[in-house]
């Protein structure tokens, strides 16, 4: 199915799954929040919220409301263009990569075989690091128009480590790409399905992927740009309300959509061990919701990994911060990309 | 200048300079209480730090002069709001240094497991704030478990939870009722496992030793000489306790070692916290073993009558001791003309109390040295050279407490 063939329909296919996608995301980031105060609790010999709902199943949406209802502050001081533009611009790059990222085999619609990704980009993986890169201005832009001390501080420590930790992110993929010889994100997780997970192949990568992806989604350890003990909030400091609940949003977005790039470039994306794309094939459109199932369970439990580390380790000074990602990250990617490439130079020639 | 808050720092607000003029608190979240620091950062690193105290000042100092010895006492609770016991233990055996009045054996072994309860409370909140601030939250969350825990034991003891006012000048206002030594046993069998899973978590992980080693490093030097005490100064390298300097309350019975840092620097002072926390259990235990029946209020001779607090049971049954309790309570006693200095071996260091007396009822001059007040004063010679980060491992590693700073 094509945009030259039928047009409506592709229109309406595409449609139907950005809104759908986004929809999922914003109710999974809204249990995220329940899920790291509930996991939180649990390790902390706490309880947690359970006043609304079952077990605390409604506090998000009590959350949401409670952010809707606060009165929109914006302080005297501010640039107020940038000031209001900062949570937009933080907020979009997290939702805007999930239109690259596959989340379950093909399903067939009454003849039409629709892929389960919004853009299959050719260039996929280059447009969500482009894109995602973009989020930093949010965060520099709300520390430099707060026109305030510690966001500006923030801001700052949010500019360095992001694009310091973009950086080990990049290199860390390439010798995938190179193993791979593609940059298409469907075709990345169809070669694990059929193969061994990246993960196996690429041991090291793996693990600097994980912890620029911690870096990049400012979480602990790395979560200096809004250290709320150095820094009293970071960059958010001056924000309130709604905008404040976007950069929350933002953050949760994001750590999804690291979470579902870790599944797909590393963890087979849908792949069940042991099951063929043609298994997948021959269970139908069934085989797409047990690749969803399966897609999902692994972003869950790295989003688990992602509150369980934060709620565990302390947090990195700057500088060491620095150090770790060029003097210690940075070496071994590259060293990683040079062995991945003589692993591959038969292919090659 | 007529405003005597004001800071006494040239701060330069020169518009071109590349410096950043930040203030840190009062209400920072991890200048924990209303200390405030003003600090000059060229990026992250602080070129000078100025220290800003008195937020909190109650003038308790002044209010000691026009209150009976005993009216007093309630107030010590507020000084280090986390061991309120150990202040209520210093300050009555200030004032019988100078009545020279002696507290029966039985309520010094009490007074022992109050300060020692409290020395582990102050240093389970100091480490849980410490780490916070590193971004540690858990163990914050950990440690007011156990303080629970003790926070329980000591309403058994006195009734309060948090504003205790227990010792009475000549012992302790109640015995400990009997289903407190079961429960303090379980507590002491317990909590060196509990330090062990603190240690499992702190001292075994990478980023908190990248975090505390070789920063806020004191030297012998300076902290002798800005009158430093309690675990800053031992972990600088100084073998300096009061509880074995000068033993008092029986100290000189129990056996327990002094933990020593070699280095100085912010994990020197978090290793000195949890081994004290370690030694304070060992002396808990020792207490149980040993503690011994018989009063626990000094009520022997003529003249000891005429200064402590009757038996309760007698004061509502029997028509003399109405009277006197009566006598004590409102025109109060009177202490012989003097002056004496007491320190006590507190959580945060030397709690000390200096009362002069001119045979009144009341003081003539009450003079708390407060150890968070002494320790605070390394700030500005430490902080320094160090990232914005840093400064949250050294206050946190500093382990202050305002309400005793600024009394």
């Amino acid at each position: 199915m094509s945009f030259s063939e039928e047009p409506l329909l592709y229109i309406g296919v595409n449609l139907a799954k950005i809104i759908i996608v986004t929809h999922v995301v914003l109710v999974v980031c809204a249990y995220a929040v329940l899920a790291e105060r509930k996991v939180s609790a649990w390790m902390q010999d706490r309880v947690g919220p359970n006043r609304v709902g079952y077990f605390g199943l409604l506090q998000p949406i009590a959350d949401a409301l409670k952010f809707f209802f606060k009165e929109d502050i914006v302080p005297g001081h501010v640039n107020k263009a940038l000031f209001v533009l900062a949570p937009a611009i933080a907020l979009m790059p997290s939702l805007i990569v999930l239109a690259v990222i596959p989340i379950a085999p093909p399903v067939v619609v009454m003849g039409h075989t629709v892929p389960m990704v919004i853009a299959d980009l050719d260039i996929g993986i280059l447009f969500l690091f482009a894109i995602s890169s973009l989020a930093v201005y949010g965060v520099v832009l709300a520390g430099w128009a707060s026109n305030s001390k510690y966001p500006l501080l923030g801001g700052v420590r949010a500019s360095a480590q992001m694009i310091s930790y973009e950086l080990m992110l990049g290199l860390s993929v390439v010798g995938i790409f190179m193993a791979t010889g593609t940059l298409r994100l469907m075709d990345i997780v169809n070669l694990q399905v059929d193969g061994v997970w990246n993960c196996f192949y690429h041991p090291i990568a793996f693990i600097i992927f994980v912890i620029a992806a911690f870096a990049e989604t400012n979480r602990l350890p790395f979560d200096l740009p809004e250290a709320e003990t150095e820094l009293v909030a970071g960059y958010h400091t001056e924000y309130g309300s709604m905008k404040f609940a976007m950069f929350f949003i933002g953050e949760y977005a994001a750590m999804f959509g690291f979470s579902a790039l870790v599944a797909v470039l590393f963890l087979g994306g849908w792949d069940i061990p042991f099951m063929s794309s043609e298994t997948f094939a021959s269970l139908g459109n069934w085989g797409a919701v047990v690749g969803f199932i399966s897609f999902m369970t692994k972003v869950l439990a790295f989003m688990f990994l992602y509150i369980w580390v934060r709620w565990t380790i302390p947090r990195f000074r700057y500088d060491q911060l620095m150090n770790l990602g060029w003097k210690v990250l940075l070496p071994i990617a590259l060293v990683n990309v040079i062995i991945t490439g003589l692993f591959n130079l038969p292919k090659g020639s | 200048m007529t405003d005597s808050r004001v800071l006494d720092v040239e701060i330069h607000e020169d518009r071109h300079s590349e410096n950043m003029m930040i203030n840190m608190g009062p209400q920072h979240p991890s200048t924990h209480g209303v200390l405030r620091l003003v600090l000059e950062l060229d990026g992250e690193e602080v070129l000078k730090c100025w220290p800003d105290i008195g937020f909190l000042h109650r003038a308790k100092e002044k209010i000691g002069e026009t209150l009976s010895w005993h009216q007093f006492i309630p107030y010590t609770d507020r000084l280090d709001y986390l061991a309120p016991l150990a202040n209520n233990v210093a300050y009555a055996l200030a004032c019988e240094k100078l009545m020279d009045i002696k507290a029966p054996p039985r309520a010094e072994a009490i007074r022992v497991i109050c300060a020692e309860l409290a020395r582990i409370s102050a240093h389970l909140l100091g480490l849980g704030a410490y780490a916070m601030d590193l971004g540690a939250m858990t163990m914050f969350l950990w440690t007011f478990r156990e303080r629970e825990e003790i926070y329980t034991l000591i309403e058994r003891i006195c009734g309060a939870r948090f504003t205790t006012s227990y010792t009475r000048i000549g012992g302790v206002e109640r015995d400990l009722p009997d289903d407190f030594f079961p429960k303090l046993e379980k507590f002491v069998k317990n909590f060196p496992d509990r330090v062990d899973e603190y240690e499992g978590m702190l001292s075994s992980n990478k980023i908190w030793h990248v975090r505390t080693k070789d920063v806020g490093v004191i030297s012998k030097e300076l902290a002798l000489g800005l009158g430093l005490t309690g675990p800053n100064l031992r972990g600088s390298g100084i073998d300096y306790d009061t509880r074995k300097a000068h033993p008092y309350s029986g100290y000189e019975k129990y056996e327990f070692d002094v933990p020593i840092g070699s280095v100085g620097d912010c994990y020197d002072r978090y290793l000195c916290r949890i081994e004290e926390m370690r030694q304070s259990t060992r002396i808990l235990a020792q207490v149980l073993d040993t503690i011994p029946s018989g009063p626990y209020m000094n009520r022997e001779g003529e003249e000891q009558l005429k200064q402590v607090l009757p038996d309760k049971e007698k004061v509502l049954t029997n028509m003399e001791a109405l009277i006197h309790q009566f006598m004590v309570a409102t025109d109060s006693i009177s202490a012989p003309e003097g002056e004496v200095y007491f320190a006590h071996e507190n959580p945060k260091g030397e709690l000390g109390f200096f009362l002069r007396s001119k045979g009144d009822l009341h003081a003539d001059r009450l003079r708390i040295r407060g150890p968070s007040f002494a320790n605070l004063q390394v700030l500005e010679e430490i902080v320094p050279g160090h990232m914005v980060s840093d400064v949250m491992a050294i206050l946190g590693s500093i382990d202050f407490v305002m309400g005793e700073c600024d009394r």
